[in-house]
């Protein structure tokens, strides 16, 4: 059986991206974002995944806005990269699992998750970013990946409930598919940022602070916040924090925080980092050995 | 009803809904166009042609015109797809905060820095 060993949150800045290329990581500016990552490449090299699904939102690479699913599923045997308009570096192409991604689709459609399936999927620097964060160096990715894309650009967004649900979903769907797979999950974006409007370079620390500690301790508690909420207090694109919750919903063991940092700024935005662990519980493998 | 479903304003806080994306399609569908070389290539080569390929209302060529952030946004621009025009400028999303918050891209910064203490 499959088995969620954990999950991983980032914030996916492009500028991440050409500060990568350009080799910045131990410049004063990048240092205190880039080196909390060294203690989460131990922590996968320890927790080995085979397969990662990460919990991202497209910001108009795949989608645009004549027809733009508010979730999307990847179903594809790869995904790739491409020229976002601004410079990024093109990442080199992941490799997907088709069994999985069918066995996830079914499965969210079964629990009445009406998803977009996407059999041919761009995928943006929200997707690219991350993954470069967890696994540098280059070469060859050491995991298959599926792409689970929220929209946060055009209101009506779903709302926090409706995504730690949708996370829930994927988390029920995974443990029960019938290969011996280690899954990450990876939920990207956030923290606090606006980027429009006269508020522009509004960050929120002390919100920032608190969604990192209930997101592991009490994530429902976030649910109740309403979209409008996350708009006001973590700013027009704070709202990425959707990804967050539907990342944290997929976690249906014991969770416990591994490492987690937040530094500001980077770019306009403030950056949080959070690895959790996921341990079955007693009464979900029972289930899983009856099913 | 024009799609707002908000109960209140959120001050400087653009929220971009089904009326702005309706406003917007135009402006928003050549900025996504931008994700290909050859288009951005061709906006700097004519750029009056380009935005008429694309049937831009006046507001939103004017916005264009003027390299006018604000503006943008208040034809209908999602700041994403913005970015991509902007990227043709060799702005970031710095400079771009410092234009419409009146501030040098410097004091911008600044403030952004500050936030974090």
């Amino acid at each position: 059986m499959a088995r969620i060993i954990g999950a991983v949150s980032t914030s996916h800045i492009p500028s991440i991206g050409n500060a990568i290329a350009r080799k910045l990581e131990k410049d004063a500016y990048w240092r205190p974002f880039f080196e909390p990552f060294v203690p989460v490449h131990a922590w996968l090299k320890e927790v080995r995944p085979d397969v990662v699904v990460a919990v991202y939102n497209d910001h108009g690479l795949n989608f645009f806005l004549d027809k733009l699913p508010t979730f999307a599923v990847g179903a594809a045997a790869e995904y790739h990269h491409a020229d976002e308009g601004w410079g990024l570096p093109i990442a080199r192409p992941f490799y997907g699992d088709q069994r999985l991604s069918w066995h996830l689709i079914n499965a969210l459609v079964a629990a009445e998750f009406d998803i977009v399936t996407c059999q041919e999927m761009l995928v943006d620097h929200a997707f690219t970013v991350p993954m470069s964060l967890l696994w540098p160096g280059g070469g060859e990715w050491p995991v298959k990946a599926i792409p689970v894309e929220v929209n946060t650009v055009q209101h009506p967004l779903p709302s926090p409930r409706r995504c730690f649900h949708l996370g829930r979903a994927i988390g029920r769907a995974i443990e029960s598919y019938d290969q011996d797979l280690r899954v990450l999950i990876l939920g990207t974006g956030g923290l606090s940022h606006q980027l429009d409007g006269t508020r522009a370079g509004f960050i929120n620390k002390p919100f920032d602070l608190m969604c990192l500690e209930k997101i592991v301790s009490d994530p429902e508690e976030l649910t109740r916040y309403s979209v409008h909420d996350l708009v006001e207090l973590a700013g027009a694109q704070g709202v990425e924090l959707l990804n967050w919750l539907v990342m944290r919903g997929a976690l249906l063991g014991r969770v416990s925080q591994v490492h987690r940092n937040y530094h500001v700024p980077i770019s306009n935005t403030a950056t949080g980092l959070l690895v959790l662990e996921n341990q079955p519980q007693a009464s979900l493998l029972d289930y899983r050995r009856a099913g | 009803m024009n799609g707002q479903q908000f109960e209140h304003e959120i001050e400087g806080t653009p929220i971009f809904d089904g009326a702005r994306a309706q406003k917007g399609y135009a402006l928003n569908k050549m900025c996504y166009s931008f994700n290909e070389v050859a288009n951005r290539v061709a906006f700097v080569a004519d750029e009056d042609a380009y935005c008429a390929r694309f049937h831009l209302t006046a507001e939103q060529r004017e916005a264009v015109r003027r390299r006018d952030v604000l503006a943008m946004i208040e034809a209908g621009g999602n700041i994403y797809y913005l970015a991509k025009l902007a990227g043709i400028f060799g702005l970031g999303v710095q400079d771009i905060g410092a234009q419409q918050t009146g501030m040098s891209v410097e004091a911008f910064k600044a403030k952004l820095a500050a936030a974090g203490t």
